[in-house]
């Protein structure tokens, strides 16, 4: 067992490694993906391994590099896109939303798009505008996309590769802010054997209320919890992993031993994913509810300056905030 | 002629055209471009009047499809009346291994692909997706947003190059079809920079129609579509379109440079939309009448029958019989056309992900217990 302290970033740099290692059709392309590695060097040094013709840099137009993706699917190539930054996603948007969604629902099964598009998501670092988004809410409500997102470097590890390796495509989250964070991987990891890529897990076990989180905010929502348990108050946390389709089953197991629920997203709130959420609770855990299921989310602006995004961003006092509101009910 | 500087044909627009069969069926050899290039056919003349039978049935087929539509049997139809000649051509100057990526109006180029015509049928009557297999065909499914195909047929193209199957007279090409107002998306001027810097295989066939639905070739362009291709660093070419000649030869041309490892070329059909945009238009509104008559006179079909009479190589008899031919075809059509059944409704739920979602079968096993909860459903 190969284990190894690494950032989530160079998680992601090893599974892609490793998928373009174990099958030759995986290619990567997108802006500065090549010599450069990436802007957040995720790519860093395949190029230079794998050649130009599986690390594709490409004109610089999010479109062209969807779309092309397309066509080296339908040829039977395994495309991965990295889109530079959320906010950049939308000139590609009707290629993802509109193609890449609909080509197998449209050829009747005939034609698969194993394609994955790699978003670098969220704020927290500090950027001008549009390299600080959240637009996961605009892809998981389109039929026949899968949306993901990991929140630490396993399954950074894990989850590239298993979305490489699936025919749905794949619209891969990955949070920015996080990149830099360490963990330990097992890089010899069996990837049949792990944690499956549309599966919500339990990242800490409570029993007093529930926090949902997924992607950057899970790290708020653990340090939510170990804050909270120092008030002697158990949180337990789940890290949905998958946004479409949602992997509720473990979300309601946990409403129904705690009884109250927050939902944590950078997203703004309007529309987001913690509606859908909040909505399917109450549905299914109504009478396990002791209080109305409360959403933590950005604000319904567009992404602010970044000297005040702190105050825009959920942290750990809004998620304690709002558990206090819970109890409170 | 291509890239400026023919006298050739009275009916060709300023700045000329590759023409090889005049509107009034006089054959010319050959012609050679500014650039070098010379475009001819070789046909024997079987194959004359194989492609002559093409353009009856291609024609015959799509009038049978607007009558369907007219009768209430089809939700809509896009009519290739007129633009026979640029989809024949073109799609018999394809090789077997060559890949076609069409818009929602190359009946008479799926008709080239040896797919059962009645394919798009189920689309347009609102039964199924359409669903024919891309792969086995060499022809992708219809495209409805306009120009997004393009992009496909890119990527595709560049797999192609990856695969190694260019660089010799056996290799692989790829076609894209757009129409004069897709030249104004985006995504087909990003296919242009792709296809340049990639080198790719391909060969961009605009068929320019004159009319983007009802917005004429001015509100798209202020200079010749054909001369795009010099911004992006490849060769562009205006051909006939209603010459199924020059159509065949110079998209022969291309794909053969494409194949062999020359990149992508541009060609301009110029042709015109006889009909409506779809069945749901109405031309009247923004065409006046004599600019229709004008280009009757310049019809791919008639033209060819005169070729074919005038060298002797077809009489009545054979018209007749490519006539019965084509009705007959037709009413098997037609026939099979109104046999497809409804789907079933459960069926809204296949072919949702390659691998399924339990959000979707949870909402098929919903949509299915509440279909089955009405008393003797069938369902």
């Amino acid at each position: 067992m190969m284990v190894e302290t690494i950032t989530l970033g160079k998680a992601l740099n090893h599974g892609l490694r490793r998928a373009l290692e174990n099958d030759s059709k995986v290619v990567i392309m997108g802006e500065d993906v090549g010599k450069l590695g990436g802007v957040f060097r995720i790519t860093d040094g395949l190029q230079k391994d794998f050649g130009e013709d599986r690390v594709i840099d490409s004109p610089l137009a999010e479109a062209g590099i969807v779309g092309t993706a397309v066509g080296l699917a339908i040829r039977g190539y395994r495309p991965v896109c990295e889109i530079q930054f959320d906010g950049f996603v939308f000139p590609a948007y009707n290629q993802i939303v509109a193609q890449v969604a609909k080509m197998y629902y449209r050829s009747m099964g005939k034609v698969r798009i194993p394609i994955v598009i790699r978003i670098p998501y969220g704020g927290g670092i500090g950027a001008v505008e549009h390299h600080s988004e959240s637009p996961e809410a605009y892809f998981a409500h389109t039929a026949g996309l899968k949306v993901v997102t990991c929140a630490n470097p396993t399954d950074a590890y894990v989850m590239i590769q298993q979305a490489i390796a699936s025919d749905d495509p794949v619209v891969f989250f990955e949070p920015k802010r996080r990149y830099w964070e360490k963990g330990e991987v097992d890089l010899d990891i069996d990837l049949a054997g792990a944690y499956p890529l549309h599966a919500s897990r339990v990242a800490r076990e409570g029993t007093d209320a529930t926090v949902i989180a997924y992607g950057p905010m899970v790290r708020v929502a653990l340090d939510a919890a170990t804050a909270a348990a120092e008030d002697g108050r158990n949180l337990e946390v789940i890290d949905l992993r998958t946004l479409s389709p949602l992997d509720l089953d473990p979300v309601y197991a946990s409403i129904r031993k705690t009884g109250r629920a927050v939902v944590v997203h950078e997203a703004p709130g309007n529309l987001g994913l913690g509606s859908e959420i909040a909505a399917r609770i109450t549905e299914e855990c109504f009478y396990s509810l002791e209080a109305p299921v409360l959403r933590v989310t950005g604000y319904d602006t567009p992404y602010p300056a970044s000297r005040v995004e702190e105050e825009y961003l959920p942290d750990l006092d809004r998620v304690l905030d709002a558990v206090d509101r819970s109890f409170g009910w | 002629m291509a890239n400026g500087e023919s006298e050739v044909g009275a009916d060709a627009p300023a700045g000329g055209f590759v023409q090889l069969l005049t509107p009034e069926g006089e054959r010319i050899d050959s012609v050679t471009t500014a650039d070098g290039a010379t475009y001819s056919v070789d046909f024997t003349d079987d194959e004359y009047r194989e492609l002559y039978k093409d353009l009856v049935t291609v024609r015959r087929l799509d009038a049978e499809a607007t009558a369907l539509q007219r009768q209430g049997e089809l939700g809509i139809w896009a009519s290739l009346l007129g633009q026979e000649a640029a989809q024949v051509g073109s799609g018999r100057a394809l090789r077997p291994q060559d890949m076609a990526f069409p818009t929602y109006r190359e009946h008479g180029v799926l008709y080239t692909r040896g797919i059962d015509p009645i394919m798009p049928f189920g689309l347009f009557r609102g039964v199924d997706q359409g669903g024919w297999d891309a792969n086995k065909y060499k022809f992708n499914g219809y495209t409805i947003v306009i120009g997004s195909q393009t992009l496909h047929a890119t990527g595709y193209a560049m797999g192609v190059t990856m695969d190694g199957k260019t660089g010799s007279p056996d290799g692989e090409a790829v076609i894209a079809y757009f129409g004069d107002g897709a030249t104004s998306q985006g995504e087909v001027n990003e296919s242009f920079v792709w296809a340049g810097v990639f080198n790719a295989p391909m060969v961009f066939f605009c068929q320019n129609n004159q009319y983007a639905i009802s917005e004429p070739l001015e509100r798209q362009t202020r200079i010749p579509l054909y001369r795009r291709a010099d911004g992006f660093g490849f060769p562009g070419i205006r051909i006939d379109g209603n010459d199924v000649l020059a159509t065949f030869a110079v998209t022969r041309a291309a794909l053969d440079n494409a194949r062999n490892g020359q990149g992508p070329t541009l060609i301009e059909a110029y042709t015109y939309r006889m009909g409506a945009h779809t069945s749901s238009d109405d031309p009247t509104r923004y065409r006046i009448a004599s600019e229709v008559e004008s280009w009757k006179a310049k019809d791919p079909i008639s033209r060819m029958k005169a070729f074919l009479t005038k060298q002797q190589l077809a009489d009545d008899t054979f018209f007749g019989e490519v006539d019965d031919a084509a009705r007959t075809l037709a009413l098997d059509l037609r026939e099979r056309v109104l046999a497809m059944p409804d789907p079933q409704p459960v069926s809204m739920f296949d072919h949702v992900y390659p691998n399924g979602s339990p959000e979707v079968d949870a909402q098929r096993k919903q949509f299915a217990d509440y279909q089955a909860s009405f008393e003797g459903s069938a369902h």
